[in-house]
């Protein structure tokens, strides 16, 4: 092990939805300063893997470390994209009032933003170029521009780790240029992501490493030994029928003492 | 959008006609007594009735009006329906065991019933497939038939008669007594303490509850906070309202006011203002018909206020909508009638500076009335006056003819389209028989500013795709178009 601790550490993380596996044994260890994609099918538990990080989903066994520390202490070193569709557009927020969300973890309970808070979010907006639609009402926004809101209030939380559910679903193509910019950028300031994809064809281009993930951990690594045919059918090729149909049985016969997860 | 809107009329009408009969009643009990004397009387506070009341409806309209900016915002709007009724099985049982109505047994009572409510709420959630609004449905109509059977058979025992148990059915305000009010203050100031104080907190986690899990917020912790809120919003305000219209404090108020603002802040203020307004107006309704009871009166005061609102709001208000889109309409009907002229002039060559109503009415495609209506809006808009021509072939017909202004006007218009169809064949590469339909609908929206850039881009054309003359700047100017330029063309 190093002398500093890795910025992301999994053992055998296990998690199931509603009684329904959904990763099992997933062990990553995740060096300084990588630009790492998660890619595999619908339904391969790569959101999961986030949220588990996260502590949004709770894990069935395993362990995840973020700078060598369990639990809620570290978060205030990850910073996080969520999915688009999430959240309600319509809730009265403006844009500047999201981006400033990312401030909240600094601000502490009970107290305010500041004005400093502030001038970073309004910087953190400028590095999205949406600086102009800061007073808006996020609904009233495209689809790409609500995406940089999120990656804006992502940069406001001032990380060292960043991890993205599908930044790229559903953006405009100046806006997928602008994001995979920032990416390369955060990278190479020294500071870590991962990065939900679902786009293969260009996967290879804008990764380092890649995590090949289909409800367990198919490959880890460099993109030119993991971005490979033999791999890539391992990962989507092949329904894992003997593996689904176990998963099933195991929903079905378990008893109670699952923990599911509600928004009520 | 009409169906909807038949409703609110409907539901006009029926306010309207309880407004009507709240004074002929407020006249005929007291002859003497006017309605001035009344107002006089209700806004003196000399009567003590009335200062306990006042002060009751204040502090549950803000309260109620800023837990609901939190509940309407996160969708949960059914949800302080579903607590008020869960709440009565709670009221039923703490009156029982004190058995006294004012008292601390009913509170608790209803506190603990109400988070039994919410409890098993979760616990469907969680355990079946039930979807959250069957729950919701569930518990309030379980808890309320508990609420119904208990209350029956307290009214039925010797010491229910006096109780007057059933004021949390259906509320009753004159019963009020200075600890219900104290109750109903500590509640409403628990709920402006806790909003001042965790403001971002529950701000995030209504927003983005993943995000918030995601920063180490305890968003299950806050969510129980807040019911716990609104269960204290809710119990205190049943005996005001009853236990059917305790949610309408809660949605109509933080309703309106997403109307008006699109913001958090403005929206809590909103809704606690509406709140407090619709409780004080409530009030002095029923204070002038002394038959009519103040919860519903309240409830209804804040059912007027919305459709005001929504009628009315300069920005988002259905009149408001409606003017502009009307406006927009008359505007394009105008500017379509003012291109048929141009049209027609064109068709002559601009030899004539006249075109006959009939040529109006073929070029447009409408009857002779419409085009007489039509006509008439440009004369009004002095864009054109109207004149009689002898020696035309239908006698005694009016003709039209533009004024500068109405000249520039139509050159502008005819010239956005022609320019449009230019750009779309050249620049997006249309087939020319494509770009018409489009250019009907751009040329009415076209700026200045964009007509320059095309203009820039197309370096000042004269011609459109179809060999038609662009109309220029100088014979907006000039007033006329030269027959020359128009044969060379």
């Amino acid at each position: 092990m190093n002398s500093s601790p890795l910025p992301l550490e999994i053992h055998d993380l296990t998690v199931s939805y509603h009684r329904r596996p959904v990763l099992y044994g997933v062990d990553l260890e995740i060096e300084e300063g990588s630009l790492v994609g998660i890619i595999g099918p619908n339904g391969a538990g790569k959101s999961t893997l986030i949220k588990t990080i996260m502590g949004i989903v709770p894990s069935r066994g395993g362990w995840v470390k973020i700078f060598g520390q369990k639990g809620k202490k570290s978060y205030t070193r990850v910073g996080y994209v969520p999915q688009r569709e999430s959240v309600d557009w319509d809730f009265p927020v403006s844009v500047l009032d999201v981006v400033l969300m990312g401030r909240f973890a600094h601000v502490g309970w009970f107290k305010r933003v500041s004005k400093k808070d502030r001038s970073i979010a309004s910087e953190c907006l400028e590095k999205v170029n949406m600086l102009a639609f800061a007073d808006r009402q996020i609904g009233k926004l495209s689809g790409g521009q609500q995406q940089r809101v999120f990656l804006a209030r992502a940069l406001a939380q001032e990380s060292d780790l960043y991890l993205m559910d599908e930044p790229f679903a559903g953006v405009d193509a100046v806006t997928e240029d602008a994001i995979i910019e920032l990416l390369r950028e955060l990278k190479n300031r020294g500071k870590t992501l991962i990065v939900v994809h679902h786009d293969l064809s260009n996967a290879k281009d804008y990764f380092d490493q890649l995590i090949l993930l289909n409800m367990r951990l198919i490959a880890h690594g460099e993109v030119e030994k993991t971005f490979t045919k033999d791999l890539l059918q391992k990962t989507y090729g092949g329904r894992l029928t003997v593996f689904t149909e176990i998963a099933d049985q195991v929903a079905n016969t378990q008893t109670s003492d699952q923990v599911t997860h509600n928004h009520l | 959008m009409n169906g909807k809107f038949f409703q609110f009329s409907r539901l006009l009408y029926i306010l309207l006609f309880f407004f009507l009969t709240c004074n002929l009643r407020a006249e005929q009990v007291s002859e003497n007594t006017t309605i001035f004397l009344k107002t006089v009387r209700f806004l003196s506070l000399t009567d003590y009735s009335v200062q306990i009341v006042l002060l009751g409806v204040i502090f549950m309209g803000f309260g109620c009006g800023l837990m609901g900016g939190f509940v309407v915002t996160r969708k949960l709007s059914l949800f302080g329906d579903t607590l008020s009724h869960a709440v009565l099985p709670g009221v039923a049982v703490g009156f029982l065991w004190s058995q006294s109505k004012n008292s601390i047994s009913i509170l608790v009572g209803a506190m603990i019933a109400g988070f039994l409510g919410v409890f098993l709420i979760s616990l469907i959630k969680k355990t079946t497939k039930v979807r959250l609004d069957s729950a919701l449905g569930l518990v309030l109509s379980g808890f309320y038939a508990i609420g119904i059977c208990l209350l029956t058979r307290i009214q039925k025992m010797e010491f229910g008669n006096q109780s007057g148990i059933d004021r949390y059915l259906f509320g009753q305000i004159t019963g009020l007594s200075s600890s219900d009010v104290w109750g109903m203050g500590i509640s409403c100031l628990l709920i402006v303490l806790i909003t001042i104080l965790l403001y971002k907190e529950m701000l995030l986690t209504g927003f983005d509850p993943g995000f918030a899990r995601s920063v180490g917020l305890p968003v299950d912790l806050l969510q129980y906070l807040l019911w716990m809120l609104l269960a204290f919003s809710v119990i205190t305000s049943l005996q005001v309202v009853g236990v059917i219209l305790v949610s309408a404090l809660l949605i109509i108020p933080a309703a309106t006011a997403s109307i008006i603002t699109q913001k958090m802040k403005g929206l809590l203020l909103w809704s606690a203002t509406l709140g407090v307004s619709a409780g004080i107006v409530g009030t002095y309704l029923s204070f002038l018909g002394n038959q009519l009871p103040t919860g519903p009166l309240i409830v209804l005061t804040s059912t007027l206020f919305f459709i005001l609102i929504l009628l009315f709001h300069t920005e988002n208000g259905i009149l408001f909508k409606w003017l502009h889109s009307r406006g927009r309409e008359q505007k394009i009907s105008v500017e379509n009638t003012l291109k048929a002229v141009y049209q027609e002039l064109e068709k002559n060559s601009f030899s004539d500076d006249t075109i006959t109503i009939s040529d109006l009415a073929k070029r447009r495609r409408i009857n002779m009335p419409e085009a007489n209506k039509e006509a008439k809006n440009l004369v009004r808009k002095q864009f054109a006056f109207l004149l009689k021509k002898e020696n035309i072939a239908l006698p005694n017909e009016d003709t039209l003819s533009l004024t500068p202004d109405g000249w520039g006007e139509a050159c502008r218009i005819v010239r956005n389209h022609r320019l449009w169809e230019l750009y779309l064949t050249n620049e997006v590469q249309y087939a020319p028989d494509h770009v018409h339909e489009d250019a009907e609908k751009i040329e009415h929206i076209l700026g200045d500013v964009t007509v320059r850039k095309i203009e820039r881009i197309l370096s000042n054309p004269r011609m459109d795709p179809h060999g038609k003359l662009i109309p220029s700047q100088q014979d907006i100017e000039k007033g006329y178009i030269d027959k020359k330029l128009v044969r060379v063309l």
